[in-house]
């Protein structure tokens, strides 16, 4: 009975504000399926995407989003966006994060590789307070928080998530301060578009055009290394596991076929 | 053991036996390895290998220490009293002899480990001692202005980190000094 | 011991004076060398050495991982992820120890059916059956309190769950449930003085269950192992040296399972998990589907069959004590399923009610129930539950007593050695059906 109660008060954090005055169905539609470089067992990340992510996420989440397990070191660390240990520098000290000064007072100085990704708003309350009851979550591990199935839908899932916002259908009414989108569920969503036009993003030379499906694909590209920076290492190795144990397996086979071979059994 | 007359059974079994335990040993240490690496310092630990400290507010005379890889260290900007009395000391006068260039990079900066080399107390910066530099409470050793051992227990001269300077101003702890200048060729 | 004549005989100076202060060279030379073993045996009954293994593995694995993780609800998740991330390797002990619980889970179900399917548990091996039951209870409690550690909102929320089993008895002696749910708290909800005592419970559980495990080998050792005809050992004809034809049966066993085990450390690390467990806990929001992990599925869906709170929990618990009277509740003289037709009928029924409750554990509770390729049947969850629950009951109480009495086994061979002869010879091989 309580879980039932406490379900009910879940509704006010999950949706935003209340359940949907809106009739019909509110279960979440199912992602669409992408294709992502990373897929199987020898699947990879391309650098230039994480790269691209990375300033998609800064330029455009960060304003809202922590991303708290990330640390600026981990850009230039191999099986990521492998910026040089020179440009990850560069892009800690163009972000601010907080500090002591000598007196002990709060202060903002410029990262440096060994510092965290810092958080936008200094607490939960802080956060909810600047979006309307709604707390945007931290992104360090989103991927695999909304993930189902062997490789997850977490990339599919935050992928049609904010690419997948539109017009709600006649019946439904959407609430003040949420937005109509079917691939949450619910139906309604506190955060806004988040990629609301091409070129939101400048890319250096060399990249694709910034079109909002491209810059979608590639912050989920940036989220999912986030959430498993160590993917490529372990698949890597898993395959040379496999390896070993099948050979391994057939010696052992054979050496118990052996040992067995003149006994009745 | 079921026995086997036919010696090419026994060897084409021992050569199963061998490769087995062979395989299964090997496969033994690569799987021993991580458990054995994952107490090696982590990456975070790594990241605070090098530490970079800003030298324009320090005064001549002032000693200022700060942390480096959780140990202590002395950043001391010496009047030129202090570098010459560094200079000028003989190295016959010395347990542990060492000239004072070959402890810094510029004269007018002392960088140490505040580790006494006796049994690991921090020289204190209040009192001296009898050389100028620093006194070790705990047991008395006297360290110089270049932070040699004078007199007391300790075997050693205080440890010189590795640093870099970044500019005249900034220093990096824990980065190995730059290549010194070719050599002008005549 | 069970049987034949075999004993350890020190050959050097040092091997006789170790022995006759401390034989524990004898102990093993007699216990795992030399130790006469059915030769009949399949690999069903290579089960047993995995889990010695599994046990290893998840005590190295855990130790390790508690040189870094941080018992406080404000460090510890994020003290998971510096495994993760940071710590040299961690990502792989952790998910060796995450996907290791799992697999300790598959290899004791397919162990503890085995020993269903060919009477492992009737007399002389009713104590090593409830021995095996203990095991089963401490690993259920250690997975659960493990779970917890993470601190995401399945492990919070699964542990306010399962703590507020006990509240039930309230039911029973009004105030008493309650004052043992604070007390296991140790605080009025869940939190970090609960979390702290469960990390202090679960590095101390898997060394009471090596403790339990040794007793288990030892009442194994009394009478021998059982084997897939169910009959007795007579003699040495029946039986080879556990080493070398074991412990090569063993380890290739053992390969192939952590080729299996491999590939869900590997390449599907998080799908025997849930994705819920990735959202740091907090209290003030609850998940909209509560799931425990899968090898609690089917209890889960006893559990939540009767509206009546004390009584899906004593239901819950019952269908876990139920198997410690099998030894009784089985009347048959015959051990093997194998000359028990009838028997081996109720078997895979039995295997099939389970396997659909535990499907309807992972379900919410409304609506019909979902069978595989997005088939819904025509009836609803809740009923389906009520009648796979009431089935597993008179299974054991009521359906096991009366075929095993009334059934007529088929005729049992002789002994192993000419049952495997018959097998093995010219002619037709006098199996019985399989």
């Amino acid at each position: 009975m309580r879980i039932l109660a406490i379900a009910s008060v879940l509704a006010l954090s999950f949706v935003g504000q209340a359940f949907a005055a809106g009739g019909g169905d509110t279960e979440p539609k199912h992602p669409e399926k992408q294709q992502w470089s990373w897929e199987g067992p020898f699947g990879t990340f391309d650098r230039q995407q994480l790269q691209r992510g990375y300033q998609v996420y800064k330029e455009v989440c960060a304003a809202c989003h922590g991303a708290r397990l990330l640390s600026f070191r981990n850009l230039a660390q191999p099986g990521g966006p492998e910026f040089t240990a020179a440009q990850a520098k560069a892009l800690a000290a163009a972000v601010q994060v907080p500090a002591l000064d000598d007196k002990g007072e709060s202060i903002m100085r410029a990262g440096t590789v060994a510092d965290r990704f810092p958080s936008p708003y200094p607490n939960d309350k802080a956060a909810r307070a600047a979006n309307n009851n709604a707390l945007p979550p931290d992104l360090s591990v989103i991927v695999k928080a909304r993930a189902h199935g062997i490789e997850g839908e977490g990339p599919d899932y935050i992928y049609s998530l904010i690419t997948g916002y539109s017009e709600p259908p006649a019946s439904f009414t959407v609430l003040e301060g949420l937005y109509y989108n079917e691939y949450f569920a619910g139906h309604q969503i506190g955060m806004p578009p988040p990629i609301a036009s091409d070129g939101q993003v400048t890319w250096p030379d060399g990249n694709p055009p910034a079109t909002k499906q491209q810059m979608a694909k590639d912050v989920v590209a940036f989220l999912t290394w986030a959430a498993d920076p160590h993917m490529e290492a372990r698949k890597q190795l898993g395959v040379k596991v496999f390896i070993f144990l099948v050979f391994l397996s057939i010696v052992l086979f054979f050496a118990y076929k052996r040992q067995w071979k003149d006994v009745d059994h | 053991m079921a026995h086997s007359a036919d010696n090419a059974n026994v060897t084409r079994r021992d050569f199963l036996l061998v490769a087995s335990q062979t395989a299964a040993a090997v496969g033994g240490a690569i799987v021993l390895w991580p458990f054995i690496d994952q107490m090696n310092p982590a990456a975070d630990t790594l990241a605070l290998k090098e530490v970079e400290f800003d030298l324009a507010p320090v005064q001549p005379g002032q000693i200022v220490t700060i942390e480096w890889q959780k140990k202590p260290v002395f950043i001391r900007r010496r009047t030129p009293e202090e570098i010459k009395m560094a200079e000028d000391t003989v190295m016959g006068d010395l347990k542990d002899p060492q000239s004072d260039k070959d402890r810094v990079q510029k004269p007018e900066w002392l960088i140490l480990v505040a580790t006494c080399t006796h049994l690991g107390c921090i020289p204190s910066n209040l009192f001296k001692g009898e050389f100028g530099g620093w006194l070790c409470p705990c047991h008395g050793s006297h360290y110089d202005t270049s932070g040699r051992i004078r007199k007391g227990p300790a075997p050693k001269n205080l440890a010189v980190p590795p640093y870099q300077f970044i500019s005249d101003t900034k220093v990096l702890i824990g980065a190995e000094p730059k290549a010194a200048a070719p050599a002008e060729h005549g | 011991m069970a049987h034949g004549n075999y004993s350890y005989q020190p050959k050097t100076a040092f091997t006789k004076w170790l022995d006759s202060r401390l034989p524990i060279i004898r102990l093993m030379d007699e216990t795992m060398l030399q130790f006469p073993t059915p030769k009949n045996l399949n690999f069903w009954f290579t089960f047993g050495g995995i889990l010695a293994f599994m046990l290893v593995v998840q005590i190295v694995s855990g130790i390790v991982l508690a040189m870094h993780y941080v018992p406080h609800e404000t460090m510890a998740f994020d003290s998971v992820e510096r495994i993760m991330r940071d710590v040299n390797y961690g990502w792989l002990i952790r998910y060796i120890h995450s996907n290791g619980a799992s697999m300790f889970f598959i290899a004791v179900y397919i162990h503890i059916f085995r020993g269903l399917y060919y009477g492992s548990y009737k007399a002389p091996r009713e104590v090593l059956w409830l021995l095996g039951i203990v095991i089963y209870l401490l690993m259920m409690a250690t997975g659960f309190l493990g779970y917890t550690l993470p601190w995401g909102q399945m492990s919070f929320w699964g542990a306010t769950v399962i703590t507020n089993f006990f509240s039930s008895i309230d039911q029973i002696i009004p105030g008493v449930g309650s004052a043992i749910t604070q007390w296991l708290w140790g605080s009025f909800a869940v939190d970090n003085t609960t979390l702290q005592r469960f990390f202090s419970l679960h590095y101390l559980l898997p060394f009471v269950i090596a403790g339990v495990v040794v007793l288990h080998i030892w009442a194994l050792h009394i009478p021998g192992n059982n084997n897939p005809l169910g009959i007795d050992v007579k003699g040495p004809a029946d039986t080879v040296p556990f080493h070398p034809y074991y412990t090569i049966k063993d380890l290739f066993a053992l390969a192939l399972f952590v080729l299996f085990f491999s590939y869900f450390v590997f390449f599907a690390p998080n799908f025997l998990g849930h994705a819920d467990n990735y959202i740091p806990a907090d209290r003030l929001v609850t998940p909209p589907h509560i799931v425990p992990e899968w090898y609690y599925l089917p209890l889960y869906a006893i559990l939540r069959s009767v509206p009546d709170k004390l009584i899906g929990v004593v239901l819950m618990f019952g269908a876990i004590v139920v198997w410690a009277f099998l030894p009784w509740l089985d009347r048959s003289h015959v051990r093997s399923n194998k000359f028990r037709p009838m028997t081996r009928q109720l078997f895979y029924v039995l295997v099939a009610v389970i396997w659909i409750l535990g499907m309807l554990g992972a379900q919410t509770p409304d609506g019909n129930f979902e069978f595989y390729f997005g088939l819904v049947l025509p009836i609803s969850k809740l009923l389906l539950s009520q009648i796979c629950t009431i089935y597993y009951f008179l299974h054991f109480l009521v359906i096991t007593p009366i075929v095993s009495t009334m059934e007529k086994p088929l005729p049992v061979p002789e002994s192993i050695a000419t049952a495997v002869l018959a097998k093995n010879g010219a002619g037709s091989p006098a199996k019985a059906n399989g």
